[in-house]
């Protein structure tokens, strides 16, 4: 297979929406759970970048970059969920914006 | 023996420092035992020390270490002992002894007890520096010392804002003083390359001329620091105010030792003031002038210590005046007596206090003589003592005084009569103390009696006082020789008989009462002259107005001043700048996300933009 069948501008446009929609959903959700799922579409979408780039210019170095952040994205969400709970457990309720105890 | 007198002021330090360290936590009775026990140790040092020393009476030097180094200005930290230097040390640590051991029963109701022996210890460390001092930068460093002690004595109850007053006065009045002694030795160090005394008085002799000018300015300066600790004529105003502190220490502080610093700094440094002989004559001017107007101002006061204090300026005049006409061996043998008359005076006062629910009026006071009899002969022996009464201390010290000032060429005479005039209000003024609060009926009624603490202090000054005067000083090879007085009978015997009279007078006025003096004081001239010297003549009101009056509306003046503003502003603005920043810190965790992501546009726009 030599190179990419679909021209690389098209991944990096689906890839920036895809950012933009993550990070839209990050700054006007207020459920925690939204928000994470915004962290992960964001995340996806730098991955798909990567995998892109490494396809057009032949290198290995996307696909490896790519399972690295799997690996990030895989950490992160136990760790979020699991403030997740904490969080549902303290203030039994998910909106970030009633859970505003951390400033004082 | 002469290798270990690095002790005799450790000794009172190391003690001071612990009750400073353990502030209070210490046993009473190990709180006295160590505050005057130091001291009793100190005295047993110097005690053997004289004895060797009178066997091989050789000065010698005891180098401990070098302080500094600056350029060709090394001052040492090293002790020098001749026979003054054994004199004065006996002073202190003798009476200083006897007035701990007082203490240690006076002060026995005092919440503060090791606070008082830590400052005392610390005083009479400092004293010990000073007269032992090699150089000095050293005798300043205890001069120094002295100074604090001294003015956290005065003030140690605290709680009382007149106390603090009074201490800080005497700080600030003494400092007028040390600041121009300070300028001396600037002077001395830069005109004869050392501040080490012996080598810098042999310098001194060989390069100075006899009455030029550095050494008259140098001299003068020193004088100027002499004045402002010794209470002399202009710098006296502290002294009566110093009263303030617990009687103790005023007898050891403001009557026996640290006032008369000023004394042993002058016969030290005594062939300077021989190369200035216009300030040497100056010296005896102040002395007499001082005397006069404390004897004055001491005859209506009707404070008990305030009297005590009047008469303790007045006998360091006596000091200041013999070291001016070169009585030098006089002026120290007077230091001595005067140490031993005024504390018996001083604690003899402490006590009436003490019994008399801290009354100090004397006119409160009366017909004590029967009710505290230790109290009364003590107080009789120091007062016949201060008032130069035959064969007392004071007789002989005051007698060698006065003729030694009537042999000086022209103005001898005058010095002398000034001096007459002074042991006569002496005697009146200290009699008239002892008629009014020993005889007569009595108005308060004494609620304690002494202890063995007090009375055995009491009982040894008293000795003293009246043996003081047999004491020969040892210190002919210290200072010129004074020849014999060669003054005719009829002005020894006036000398001898004024203050007889004085006494005479006293009991005539104050205890017969058969000469009135009312017609005098109720006149109009006689009221104003007593409000005048009741005053002390006055210049504590001229100071009050021509210096801390303008002072302090100068610094009110100050208060708004424009400068302030600039640190108002800086302050002003952290706090604004706090309270904007912290108005960031919602807790909101979307505006965090939101603003983080228009900070990362707004650096990488700004990025792309710079390229």
């Amino acid at each position: 297979m030599q190179g990419l069948a679909i021209p690389l501008n098209h991944v990096l446009i689906l890839a920036a929406l895809l950012f933009a929609t993550g990070l839209i959903g990050l700054m006007i959700r207020r459920n925690v759970i939204f928000i994470l799922m915004a962290l992960e579409v964001m995340l996806n979408a730098a991955a798909l970048a990567f995998v892109a780039a490494g396809t057009a210019w032949q290198q290995a170095d996307g696909q490896v970059i790519f399972m690295l952040i799997l690996a990030v994205a895989a950490a992160e969400v136990s760790v979020g969920l699991g403030l997740v709970l904490q969080i549902q457990r303290r203030f039994k309720t998910l909106d970030m914006d009633q859970a505003q105890r951390l400033r004082d | 023996m002469q290798e270990n007198i690095w002790l005799i002021p450790l000794l009172p330090f190391v003690s001071s420092v612990i009750l400073i360290l353990t502030s209070g936590k210490l046993p009473r009775p190990i709180i006295a035992i160590l505050g005057a026990g130091s001291i009793g140790l100190a005295a047993l040092i110097v005690l053997f020390l004289g004895i060797q020393f009178m066997q091989a009476p050789d000065p010698f030097t005891l180098h401990l270490w070098t302080w500094m180094q600056v350029g060709s200005f090394s001052p040492d930290f090293a002790f020098y002992v001749d026979q003054l230097t054994i004199v004065m040390m006996s002073i202190i640590t003798g009476v200083g002894f006897l007035i701990h051991l007082y203490s240690t029963e006076f002060m026995q109701d005092d919440s503060d007890y090791s606070r008082y022996f830590a400052y005392m210890n610390m005083f009479v460390a400092a004293m010990l520096i000073l007269v032992m001092a090699d150089n000095l930068l050293l005798l300043y460093l205890g001069w120094e010392g002295v100074g604090v002690c001294s003015y956290l004595l005065v003030g140690f109850w605290y709680k009382d804002p007149a106390n603090g007053a009074a201490s800080r006065k005497a700080f600030v009045v003494t400092r007028v003083g040390d600041t121009a002694m300070a300028l001396g030795l600037f002077l001395l160090f830069v005109d004869l390359g050392t501040l080490q005394i012996q080598p810098m008085l042999q310098v001194a002799n060989s390069i100075w001329i006899s009455g030029d000018t550095i050494p008259t300015i140098a001299t003068l300066l020193l004088l100027g620091g002499a004045v402002g600790k010794s209470a002399q004529l202009p710098l006296h105003t502290w002294l009566p105010d110093a009263m303030a502190g617990p009687t103790p220490v005023s007898a050891l502080i403001h009557a026996a030792t640290m006032v008369t610093a000023g004394v042993y700094l002058i016969a030290r440094t005594h062939d300077l003031f021989i190369l200035a002989p216009s300030v040497q004559l100056l010296v005896a001017f102040v002395g007499l002038a001082t005397l006069l107007l404390a004897a004055f101002t001491a005859l209506n006061q009707h404070d008990i210590k305030r009297i005590l204090a009047y008469s303790t300026i007045s006998q360091i005049g006596y000091m200041f005046m013999a070291l001016g006409v070169g009585a030098w061996s006089a002026g120290i043998f007077h230091l001595m007596t005067h140490a031993f008359f005024k504390a018996l005076l001083f604690l003899a006062a402490g006590a009436v206090i003490h019994c008399l629910h801290h009354e100090h009026n004397i006119f409160k006071m009366g017909g004590l003589r029967s009710k505290l009899p230790v109290v009364f002969w003590s107080f009789l022996i120091g007062s016949a003592a201060l008032a130069a009464l035959p064969f007392t201390s004071g007789f002989f010290s005051k007698d060698q005084i006065l003729l030694s000032a009537y042999e000086i060429h022209g103005v001898g005479p005058w010095l002398w009569a000034g001096g007459l005039l002074g042991a006569l209000l002496t005697a009146i003024y200290s009699f008239r103390l002892v008629f009014i609060v020993f005889y007569g009926e009595a108005k308060t009624e004494p609620d304690k009696s002494l202890g063995w603490r007090m009375a055995g202090p009491l009982s040894l000054l008293c000795v003293l006082s009246l043996i003081g005067g047999w004491f020969t000083l040892p210190l002919a090879s210290v200072f010129p020789i004074a020849g014999e007085h060669h003054v005719s009978h009829l002005v020894e015997g006036i000398s001898i008989g004024i203050p007889i009279v004085g006494l005479l007078l006293a009991w005539l006025i104050y205890l017969r009462g058969s000469l009135s003096i009312s017609g005098f004081t109720e006149s109009k001239l006689g009221n104003g002259l007593r409000n005048f010297w009741h005053g002390g003549w006055g210049i504590d009101t001229l100071y009050d107005t021509t210096m801390v009056k303008p002072y302090k509306g100068v610094s009110h003046a100050m208060r708004g001043e424009w400068l302030d503003h600039v640190y108002h502003a800086i302050v002003g603005i952290c706090v604004a700048l706090g309270s904007g920043f912290s108005a960031l810190q919602t807790g909101r965790m979307r505006w965090y996300a939101t603003s983080m992501v228009f900070g990362l546009f707004l650096l990488i726009s700004l990025l792309i933009g710079w390229n």
